[in-house]
C-alpha cells in the first residue's frame, strides 16, 4: 500500500497537473452557460470536501459516515450569524469552522479509540441525532429551513445573484489550499503516521507513534475543513435545511466521491469528483424533471459498475496507464 | 407510571424487536463470513415487503401463504447479488465492497420508485390485518405478535444451522479462516453462496411479516437498514448471539424513547443509548 501512494507524490512537479489547473481555471470563461458554471462549483466542492474527509477517511482508514455534521454547521453558523446579527459570513466560516473543530474534539475523544465499523457506525449515529436536532430547534426554523436575507452583492456579504463566477473563484482557491494541504500532509511525517496507523495501529503505537493524538489532529482537520465547504455551501444556495445540509445523504456522497476515486491518495477526490458529480448535476438537471429519479437510478448503476470493473477506484486506471 | 403501561411498552417493543433481530442476524451474518457490510440489506427487505404487497393486492394472495416463494425469491436476490457484484470486489481493498453495495441500494431504491412510485401503501383484508389480541388487559396487534413469533423461530433456526448443522460448522470455519477452511477441502464459494442466500432470506420472512401491519414504500429500507446497522453493531459485529439480543434491547428503547422522550426523537434515543453502550463496551455488548 505504501507503494501505490508515493506514485502521487511527483505531485506538482507534474506538467499535467499543472496544466490541469490552469486549464480547469479558464473553463468557465469560455461559456456563459449557467448550468456549466453550476457543475463546476460543485466539482470543486465536492473535491475539496472530499480531501478534507480522506485525512481520516482515507489516510488514517477511520471511515466516517456523519461528516455531514460538520458540513451543517458551518451551513448554520455562517448563514444564522448573518441572519440575526447581521455579521459577515467570511467570520461566520471562522466560527463555524471553530465549532466544527470543537465538536470534533469533543466527540473524537470517546469515538476515535472505536475500531473500524464500530467508529463509522457511532459517526452516523452521532449525525443522526445533530439532523434531528437541528429539525427541531426553532431558532433555526427547524424543518421550515433558513433562506438568506437578500442583501447587495458584494465580497463582503459573500453574495452575488447575477454571476457565479465570483463562487467560483473562491471554491477554486478553497480547492487548491486544500490540495496543497493534502499534499504536504501526505508527504509529511504526519502523512506516514497517519497511513501507519491505517495499516496497524499496534505497530503504530509500537514505534512510538502517538496515535490517539494523530487521529485526533486529523479528524479536527477534516471536520475544520468541511465545515468551511459547508458555509460556502450555504452561501451559494442561499437556501438551508436540516435535510439538505445535514443528512446522511451529504456524508454518503463525500465517501462515494472518496471511495470512487481512491480513498488515501490525494488524486482520488479529484478523479471521484470528476465522475461522480458532473454525473449526478447533469442527470439531475436532464432526468430529474420526470419527477421520478431516473437521475439516480443511473447514479446507482454508475457506481456499482464502476466498482465492480474498478475495484481499485479510478486511481487505480490512472496506475495502469502509467505502466 | 401505571404497572400496564410500563408493561405494554416493554412488551410491544419486545415484539417489534424480535423482528429488528431477525433483520439483523441476516446482516451480521454476512459479516462475521465474508467481512462485508450489505448497504442494500435494507433494500432487500423493502422488495420482500413490496413482493408479498403485489401478490396480495394483484392475485389475493395471503402475505402468510406467500412467504415461501417472498423467501425463495429474496434467497435468489442474495445469490444473484453474490454472483454478479460481490464476488468481484470481494478481493479488493475494504471501501470498494461498501461503494458497490451504496451504488446497489440507491439503484434498488430508486427503481422501485420509478415503478412503484413513492406512495405509502398497506395490505387491508389479508388474514392477520387488524385483529387485536388482548392479554391480561394488554392490547396487541395479532400480526405483529405473529411477526415476532416467527422472526424468533427463524432466528433460531439460523441458529441451530450455524452451530449444530455440519454446514453450519463450514460456514464458522470459513469465517475464522478462510484459507485454512479452504484447505480442509470446504468449498468456500459455496459457503460464500449460502450466506447472502441465508442473508436474503432473512430479510424475505422478515418482509413478508411486516407487510401485515406495516406501510412500505421505496424508502422503507432505509431506516429498518439503519437500525440493523445499529443493531449489528451494537451486539457485536458477526455475533449472531448478540444481533438477536441487541436487536431486543432495540426494539424496547425505540418503543420507551416514544412514549417517555417524544416520538420524533425515539430514533435519536435508541442512537444516543448506542453511542453510550459503546463507550462503555467498544466492540458491542457481546463482542470480544
Amino acid at each position: 500500500m505504501v507503494k501505490m501512494e508515493s506514485s502521487t507524490l511527483s505531485f506538482f512537479k507534474n506538467p499535467t497537473i499543472i496544466i490541469f489547473l490552469i486549464i480547469l481555471f479558464l473553463l468557465p470563461h469560455f461559456t456563459q452557460n449557467i448550468h456549466f458554471h453550476h457543475v463546476l462549483i460543485m466539482f470543486l466542492l465536492y473535491a475539496t470536501l472530499s480531501q478534507a474527509w480522506n485525512f481520516i477517511g482515507g489516510f488514517t482508514g477511520l471511515v466516517s459516515f456523519g461528516h455531514a455534521t460538520f458540513f451543517g454547521i458551518g451551513a448554520y453558523a455562517a448563514l444564522v450569524l448573518l441572519k440575526k446579527f447581521g455579521l459577515t459570513p467570511w467570520v461566520g466560516m471562522l466560527i463555524g469552522g471553530g465549532l466544527a473543530a470543537l465538536l470534533a474534539f469533543l466527540i473524537g475523544y470517546p469515538v476515535l479509540r472505536l475500531k473500524g465499523h464500530y467508529f463509522a457506525i457511532s459517526t452516523f449515529a452521532i449525525a443522526e441525532i445533530m439532523e434531528r436536532l437541528f429539525l427541531n430547534w426553532k431558532y433555526v426554523e427547524g424543518a421550515i429551513g433558513l433562506p438568506a436575507p437578500v442583501l447587495e452583492e458584494n465580497f463582503l456579504n459573500f453574495m452575488w445573484y447575477k454571476n457565479k463566477l465570483p463562487y467560483f473563484y473562491i471554491v477554486f482557491i478553497f480547492f487548491l489550499v486544500v490540495l496543497l494541504l493534502a499534499y504536504k500532509i501526505n508527504r509529511s511525517r504526519l502523512g506516514y503516521y497517519f497511513r501507519a496507523i491505517k495499516q496497524s495501529i499496534d505497530a503504530a503505537e509500537g514505534l512510538g507513534i502517538d496515535t490517539a493524538k494523530c487521529k485526533m489532529v486529523a479528524f479536527i482537520l477534516s471536520a475544520f475543513l468541511t465545515s468551511l465547504c459547508g458555509s460556502f455551501y450555504a452561501q451559494y444556495i442561499l437556501y438551508i435545511d436540516p435535510p439538505s445540509v445535514l443528512s446522511l445523504d451529504i456524508s454518503i456522497k463525500i465517501v462515494l466521491v472518496t471511495v470512487l476515486g481512491g480513498a488515501g491518495t490525494v488524486i482520488g477526490p479529484i478523479l471521484g469528483s470528476a465522475i461522480l458529480i458532473p454525473l449526478s448535476e447533469y442527470s439531475r438537471i436532464l432526468l430529474g424533471g420526470t419527477g421520478k429519479g431516473i437521475d439516480l437510478i443511473v447514479f446507482g448503476a454508475l457506481i456499482l459498475l464502476i466498482s465492480v470493473w474498478q475495484p481499485q477506484g479510478l486511481v487505480g486506471l490512472f496506475r495502469q496507464g502509467r505502466k | 407510571m401505571d404497572l400496564n403501561i410500563i408493561l405494554q411498552i416493554l412488551l410491544s417493543g419486545l415484539l417489534m424487536g424480535l423482528i429488528f433481530a431477525l433483520i439483523a442476524v441476516g446482516l451480521t451474518l454476512i459479516w462475521g463470513v465474508m467481512d462485508i457490510l450489505n448497504f442494500a440489506h435494507g433494500e432487500f427487505l423493502m422488495l420482500a415487503m413490496f413482493l408479498s404487497f403485489w401478490m396480495f393486492s394483484l392475485w389475493q394472495i395471503d402475505p402468510l401463504w406467500s412467504l415461501p416463494l417472498t423467501v425463495i425469491a429474496l434467497m435468489a436476490v442474495g445469490w444473484l447479488t453474490y454472483r454478479l457484484i460481490i464476488k468481484k470486489v470481494l478481493h479488493a481493498p475494504g471501501l470498494t465492497a461498501l461503494l458497490a453495495t451504496f451504488g446497489l441500494s440507491i439503484l434498488i431504491k430508486n427503481l422501485a420508485q420509478f415503478f412503484w412510485t413513492p406512495d405509502f401503501r398497506h395490505i387491508q383484508g389479508a388474514i392477520l390485518s387488524d385483529k387485536t389480541l388482548e392479554i391480561f388487559s394488554l392490547n396487541f396487534n395479532l400480526a405483529e405478535i405473529v411477526a415476532a413469533l416467527g422472526s424468533a423461530l427463524i432466528t433460531y433456526l439460523i441458529y441451530y444451522l450455524i452451530f449444530k448443522t455440519k454446514t453450519g460448522r463450514a460456514i464458522r470455519a470459513t469465517s475464522l479462516d478462510r484459507d485454512t477452511a479452504r484447505l480442509m477441502g470446504i468449498d468456500i464459494e459455496r459457503i460464500f453462496s449460502l450466506t447472502f442466500m441465508l442473508g436474503g432470506g432473512c430479510v424475505g420472512v422478515a418482509g413478508a411479516l411486516l407487510i401485515n401491519f406495516y406501510y412500505v414504500f421505496p424508502n422503507v429500507g432505509s431506516l429498518f437498514g439503519i437500525l440493523a446497522f445499529v443493531t449489528v453493531a451494537l451486539g457485536g459485529f458477526g455475533n449472531i448471539t448478540g444481533a438477536f439480543l441487541a436487536g431486543i434491547i432495540i426494539g424496547m428503547v425505540e418503543t420507551a424513547g416514544g412514549v417517555f422522550v417524544a416520538p420524533v426523537f425515539k430514533y435519536t434515543v435508541v442512537f444516543v443509548m448506542y453511542l453510550i453502550v459503546i463507550m462503555i463496551r467498544p466492540k458491542g455488548l457481546f463482542g470480544w
